[in-house]
């Protein structure tokens, strides 16, 4: 972590309403995560206790505190896509990775996260690696993509 | 001239490769010199036929889908650029049966502009709704609005206008409209494409509320899984602004608006407004306490209106075309259209905008042409992962409010997930449950200990492990979720749990002679 790095986003977001929101994407859109040696900087510039920082952190499933992969699958788990039998389909990421959810592959290339819903529904099941949305995904698919990214 | 072709830019559209195949026919009209131009327009929704390529003629725009990158070098052969024959030719757009047994108010433009053009906008009704707010006091507004009969699309169903009455009648130096866009419920996407496919007409909503009620400044709470939303918001945000539709001294009537975007983070509570509040505001979503109503005390503790991106979308359109027109459509107190989406196991699925009144029969068979896996639909989700799951013998009642309601159902937000006879109705009551777990804010008990105790009653049941009185204790712990948690989160969950206990008991092992479930 390089504190003149925070302290510019910090700085970007200080005196905007409600600032706290947009500065920790700011910050994990360059970090990739929310380093937690940021939080005693945060807690001084923001006006609010590491504790606070540390609950609005945990409080939101997009924010992480832990380096990710280079690529980020996420699997939508929501009814939409499990009426078009995503259960198999999560199984078959998972063995394909060799990781459950909320875990990274051991070359660093992949992390995995299941998602409520990505809009996607009318072409279900949907996942969305980083910020593309792939629609209908069948294991062939996945098989295509995981090289394609890898 | 060039010809004009589409090729939809939806995000769906996308997640079927509609990029590639645009790529690809702009490279090989080159490489035959042919002269086209190709105009990324929104998507009509019929997401079946996605990537849906059009092309401009002298006989309207004709459709070919849905088109992979193979399909490419044969529509040239075939000279689709003229309109010829090919294996994919589906015709005029504007006849196809999906279409044209839909009332396409909120929707009229969408698919058909290319959703940054702010000509395309106002060449098609775009900005007249605001033209005409412009002249009139916030009390004719707010009459206007609440005239149509709008309720909030977001899935509350409260009427707009009564909501913006409220925040016009409070004396305040600030005052907000916040518009929900964290459409976090499986089966919708109705938010999604309107912000993707027509983003003006939501700023032209925003802005008339903020004349409506004297607030000058606005938020979009996107949610995070909308990247795409995002980019097309900020893009319009910055051309309206240029155009003075936003900012100060907005067409030069003395009055200003100016409009950001935040980035919501992955929290399904955040859809609750108070919790929505809290997140803006930079906080953990947790919900608030009712009274005080945020369009008394809301954002920063000032007067906010807080709508969902449809109500909101709707207003030009209302303003445009007067109360009356869109209040004619509809039954009894759910007036207007509801923007319907198919999911789940359909073999058409899509945006329908229809009147209220049509049953869900004629919903996943007319229109979504029955269960994609060919077999039988055994059950339907009706609103998002709150709403009840309907079985068949309730597929012919009307969709509107006060009938749903009746059922223990809601419309909800108007999506609609199909199952076929392969789903185990206790697993997704297991999974509304863990939903819960997952999802709640943790603020009120009945929510925070009653989804996962709940998870562990369905276990027992399932397990046949003293069954009858398993069963009751679900029955009662829904009960105090119903009636003692804060919000909708912990108060509905018990609706789809307990719908697919009554309708598919034989999923739970539970006999129903022996019980009176």
């Amino acid at each position: 972590m390089n504190e003149i790095n925070i302290q510019a986003h910090i700085d970007k977001f200080k005196d905007t309403p409600g600032g706290l929101l947009p500065l920790m994407h700011s910050i994990q859109d360059d970090f990739g995560y929310i380093p937690e040696e940021s939080y005693p900087l945060i807690s001084q510039s923001m006006n609010l206790s590491v504790a606070e920082i540390h609950g609005f952190v945990s409080f939101y499933h997009h924010f992480r505190t832990k380096k990710t992969g280079k690529n980020i699958i996420q699997v939508c788990r929501a009814e939409s896509c499990q009426a078009m039998n995503v259960r198999h389909l999560e199984q078959y990421i998972k063995n394909k990775l060799g990781i459950d959810y909320h875990e990274m592959t051991d070359d660093q290339k992949f992390s995995l996260e299941p998602v409520y819903c990505l809009g996607n529904c009318a072409c279900s099941p949907s996942i969305m690696i980083n910020d593309e949305v792939y629609g209908r995904v069948t294991e062939e698919k996945v098989d295509q993509l995981i090289k394609d990214y890898k | 001239m060039a010809v004009k072709i589409f090729v939809p830019i939806d995000s769906t559209s996308l997640s079927l490769g509609a990029d590639d195949v645009a790529d690809l026919i702009a490279a090989t009209a080159k490489k035959r010199n042919i002269d086209i131009t190709i105009i990324r327009n929104g998507s009509r929704g019929m997401f079946w036929l996605e990537p849906l390529v059009e092309v401009e003629t002298d006989d309207g725009r004709l459709a070919y889908g849905p088109i992979e990158i193979n399909d490419v070098d044969s529509l040239f052969d075939c000279e689709f650029y003229l309109g010829g024959q090919h294996a994919k030719y589906l015709g005029q757009t504007e006849e196809l049966a999906w279409l044209k047994k839909q009332e396409r108010l909120t929707f009229a433009r969408t698919g058909i502009t290319d959703p940054l053009s702010i000509g395309d906008y106002i060449a098609h009704d775009g900005f007249n709704g605001l033209l005409k707010s412009l002249k009139m006091t916030n009390q004719q507004i707010v009459d206007e609005v609440k005239e149509s009969g709008l309720r909030g699309r977001g899935g509350a169903a409260f009427p707009t206008g009564i909501k913006w009455q409220t925040v016009l009648d409070v004396d305040s130096d600030q005052k907000y409209i916040v518009c929900n866009a964290d459409e976090g419920d499986s089966g919708t996407y109705s938010d999604r494409m309107a912000m993707e496919n027509d983003p003006f007409m939501l700023i032209e909503g925003m802005v008339i509320a903020g004349l409506a009620v004297n607030a000058d400044h606005g938020y979009i709470y996107l949610r995070s899984e909308y990247p795409h939303a995002l980019v097309t918001l900020n893009k319009a945000i910055k051309i309206a602004e240029e155009n003075n539709y936003l900012g100060k001294n907005i067409l030069n009537s003395g009055k200003n608006f100016t409009l950001e975007v935040r980035r919501a983070a992955g929290a399904y509570i955040c859809g609750e407004e108070t919790s929505l509040l809290e997140s803006l505001e930079g906080k953990r979503g947790l919900v608030r306490y009712k009274p005080p109503l945020p369009a008394i005390k809301g954002l920063f503790g000032k007067p906010t209106v807080v709508n969902n991106v449809i109500s909101l979308a709707t207003i030009p359109i209302i303003m445009s075309k007067g109360a009356k027109y869109y209040a004619d459509f509809g039954v009894g107190r759910s007036k207007g259209t509801l923007p319907i989406q198919l999911a789940g196991n359909l073999k058409n699925t899509g945006l329908i905008e229809k009147a209220f009144g049509i049953t869900l029969r004629e919903l996943l068979y007319d229109f979504g042409g029955g269960s994609a896996s060919g077999k039988k639909i055994k059950a339907v989700q009706v609103g998002g992962p709150l709403g009840a799951f309907i079985a068949e013998e309730h597929f012919d009642i009307e969709l509107d409010y006060e009938a749903y309601s009746k059922l223990n159902a809601v419309v909800g937000h108007g999506g609609i997930v199909a199952f076929d006879e392969t789903v185990n109705m206790a697993e997704m009551a297991r999974y509304s449950f863990e939903f819960c777990a997952i999802e709640s804010c943790g603020k009120c008990t009945p929510c925070r200990i009653g989804s996962t105790r709940g998870m562990e009653v369905i276990d027992k049941i399932t397990a046949n492990d003293e069954q009858a009185k398993n069963v009751q204790l679900l029955e009662n712990l829904c009960d105090t979720m119903v009636n003692g948690s804060l919000c909708a989160m912990g108060g509905m969950t018990p609706f789809p749990v307990m719908s697919a206990l009554k309708y598919f008991p034989k999923d739970f092992g539970v006999d129903t002679n022996a019980s009176d479930t």
